[in-house]
């Protein structure tokens, strides 16, 4: 009843919020309300203008699998930038939505779904909103503040994983979303982009699709665009490729320059070449008990003696990394990084 | 419009169960306007994440006293700090407490104007290597201010600012910490009339390589009462902080213009001032804009005492003044490096009851750690201060 009180309260806020300066006021207060999917909203089936896609290196999120759509205003492109990146016409929305199947490995099957996150570009910038789902499945609502869920799933190794999984708040988007104070997109980069996917009219490179949609204004030859390896698939890099694809994808949105993570001088973003910087040798600066009584963040040879496998280890929010988005461990990761620190040489 | 957003908002939160006090708080934080104050109730409130102020212009966060409204992070299962304040400007919090963080108490980054007032940040079980690293932590912040404050128990700095301009740290207490207040490669910072006593170190200034603000710059430590700092270090190993001497009063390590003048310094038991290079750390040093030594530093007019006995023995520098000088440590300890390529070092004026001691460990190279065989210098008249520092009768 009080939830009920609550949300009916939030969607007059909200109609008031929608007349102030208030970030709020881009907001709908259901997902429905968007349109972005036709019949049962809890199917996902995108409509005409809603696109699909698939990054290839993914942030790892408690296992929970994701779909992800793009939505551009009528008639209006992305401007390509040099770097890579995506200027999206004001009005562009990011959709994700984060689920859990009972049992992953059955992926499709008794699917729950928790939250879809939006990234609406605006006048004012980007903004993230979470909609938190309700029990039935029917809807999603604007939950400001985040949410906290029990769920359960049986993990790949047929055991039942039982947590309490967290939505982030409308701060906690742009913890992660900034870039010099500003909120950005992070996954739809040209070289996350920049491999197949199957379509339901065939498979095809997901930027020559956006391209021949007219999405995408500028695309340069799609073989000179970079791509970035799905970490899982050992046929698609080299280990250091795909150990640096995780760390890219995992702790570059806030360890590089104009991120949060840039005060320990420690930057893991894929383009990254001194060895320092990137943790090698480095002493930590401000990590507290993160240290776990070690002295680098990457020890070459090493990896049981290196800070970052640690923190990748942990589940205690005051020394676990990322500090958010995370309640258990991304098993496969950390052997992918500690499989590139053991190898690496030491000087 | 605005008025009925509030009503709605009131509502909409004394809707809310004294359990959703947090989201309660977070959502007032989301949804807050310039020139809104928002009330952290009186009690004692359990969170359980981080709360989070981002993108915001004058506001005030106010409790009704230390004492009274406190956020307890006991039992918090996510986010590494207790409270976070990101890209905001002209924030003030004022008269509560911050308890048990899992991580640090009070961040604060890329704010314009910030002021912590009468705000303490406290772990409760005593000094512990499991206690969240800093208490009132601004990093990346201009003009900073904090005062009345207390900060108790934090693993590496109770009071720490770090990579900041404009600083004011004054009228506060700092204890049970590894460092009381440290100032790390900041500018323009002014640390007056507070208490720092029964930390590792009382007072740290230090630059640090491979940040993004490579280098700090006119720091004044005066008129603070800095003792007993006799803690053991109880950092977490792989933390620079873990380097200070149990016993340490105040230590300036690798930094540049600094003055520490009219403090009394006391009754720490390893080092009362003591002015290192970088080199001290034994790290190594990739950073080629860094510079390691230590330039125009001024101490004068201190008052120092120190009761007669052993420092610290749990170090090896502790164990080398042990051996040289027994129960007798020098006040002030210098490494001795100088930067070849800055004349002004260190210079020593007017301090009362202060021996001084210069390792010269350039010159005693590899020996400097064999006190029998190396050559430690007493002598301070290669110290003098240049200009006569005038001795003022109040803070300026």
């Amino acid at each position: 009843m009080q939830k009920i009180v609550r949300r009916a309260l939030t969607t007059l806020l909200l109609i008031g919020i929608a007349f102030s300066s208030n970030p709020l006021k881009y907001a709908k207060p259901k997902l429905s309300d968007y349109g972005f999917f036709i019949g049962d909203i809890a199917n996902q089936q995108p409509s005409e203008n809603v696109l699909p896609y698939e990054v290839s290196a993914k942030l790892f999120s408690d296992y929970a699998i994701k779909s992800r759509f793009v939505v551009l205003p009528k008639g209006e492109q992305i401007i390509y930038q040099s770097n890579g990146e995506f200027a999206y016409p004001i009005g562009s929305t990011l959709i994700k939505s984060f689920y859990y199947p009972a049992d992953i490995r059955e992926p499709e099957k008794n699917i729950r779904l928790m939250e879809t996150r939006l990234l609406i570009n605006t006048n004012e910038g980007w903004i993230g909103y979470p909609y938190v789902w309700n029990k039935t499945q029917t809807e999603a609502f604007l939950e400001i503040a985040g949410e906290r869920l029990d769920v359960s799933f049986i993990n790949s190794q047929g055991n039942e994983e039982s947590f309490n999984y967290s939505v982030p708040n409308f701060n906690q988007c742009k913890g992660c979303h900034v870039n010099q104070n500003k909120m950005k997109p992070i996954g739809t980069k040209a070289r996350l982009l920049n491999h197949e996917y199957n379509y339901p009219d065939g498979s095809m490179n997901q930027l020559k699709k956006w391209s021949m949609l007219g999405m995408i204004n500028n695309l340069p030859e799609i073989s000179t665009i970079s791509h970035t390896p799905n970490y899982n698939d050992p046929k698609d890099g080299t280990l250091e490729e795909r150990a640096r694809a995780w760390i890219d994808m995992n702790c570059a949105h806030c360890h590089r320059l104009g991120a949060p993570g840039e005060t320990s001088g420690l930057f893991l973003n894929i383009e990254e070449k001194n060895k320092t910087r990137l943790g090698v040798y480095k002493p930590p600066v401000a990590a507290g008990r993160a240290t776990g009584n070690l002295k680098y963040t990457i020890s070459p040879g090493s990896p049981e003696r290196s800070i970052m496998i640690q923190r990748m280890l942990s589940k205690d929010p005051g020394i676990m990394m990322p500090e958010l988005g995370r309640k258990l461990v991304h098993k496969e990761g950390v052997e992918l990084v500690s499989q590139w620190i053991k190898e690496m040489k030491k000087d | 419009m605005r008025y009925l957003i509030r009503i709605l908002c009131l509502i909409l939160i004394s809707n809310l169960s004294a359990d959703d006090i947090e989201k309660d708080l977070q959502t007032q934080f989301i949804l807050a306007e310039p020139g809104d104050t928002i009330i952290i109730p009186e009690g004692l409130h359990n969170i359980i994440g981080t709360l989070s102020i981002d993108g915001k212009k004058n506001l005030i966060i106010r409790g009704f006293g230390m004492d009274k409204s406190i956020l307890s992070f006991t039992d918090q299962a996510e986010g590494a700090q207790g409270i976070s304040i990101t890209n905001s400007s002209n924030i003030t919090l004022q008269g509560f407490t911050v308890r048990d963080a899992k991580g640090d108490a009070i961040k604060t980054q890329y704010v314009d104007g910030i002021i912590f007032r009468a705000i303490t940040t406290e772990w409760t079980g005593g000094p512990k290597p499991s206690n969240g690293a800093y208490g009132l932590y601004p990093v990346q912040c201009t003009n900073v201010l904090i005062e009345f404050c207390i900060a108790n128990g934090a693993s590496d700095a109770g009071i720490y600012v770090g990579q900041s301009k404009d600083i004011i740290v004054r009228n506060s207490k700092a204890f049970n910490n590894v460092a009381g207040i440290e100032i790390e490669n900041s500018i323009n910072a002014k640390v007056y009339e507070n208490h720092s006593y029964n930390n590792t170190g009382g007072i740290l200034v230090f630059d640090l390589p491979d940040l993004v603000q490579t280098k700090g710059d006119n720091i004044h430590i005066y008129q603070n009462l800095i003792e007993n700092n006799n803690l053991n270090n109880f950092a977490p190993p792989g933390n620079i902080v873990g380097k200070v001497l149990p016993g340490t009063g105040v230590m300036i390590l690798a930094a540049n213009n600094v003055h520490i003048y009219e403090n009394t310094i006391r009754n720490n038991k390893s080092v009362g001032t003591g002015i290192v290079s970088y080199f001290i750390t034994e790290e190594p040093m990739t950073d080629n804009t860094y510079n390691p030594y230590t330039s125009d530093i001024h101490i004068y007019s201190n008052i120092f005492d120190r009761k007669v006995g052993l420092p610290t023995l749990d170090y090896e520098i502790g164990q080398l003044m042990a051996i040289k000088y027994g129960r007798t440590i020098p006040d002030i300890i210098y490494d001795g490096m100088q930067d070849p390529d800055i004349s002004a070092g260190l210079c020593l004026q007017n301090n009362i009851e202060s021996d001084f001691t210069n390792l010269d460990i350039e010159h005693n190279f590899e020996n400097w750690y064999s006190p029998f065989i190396s050559n430690f210098s007493e002598d301070k008249s290669n110290f003098k201060c240049i200009s006569n520092h005038r001795i003022s009768s109040n803070s300026y």
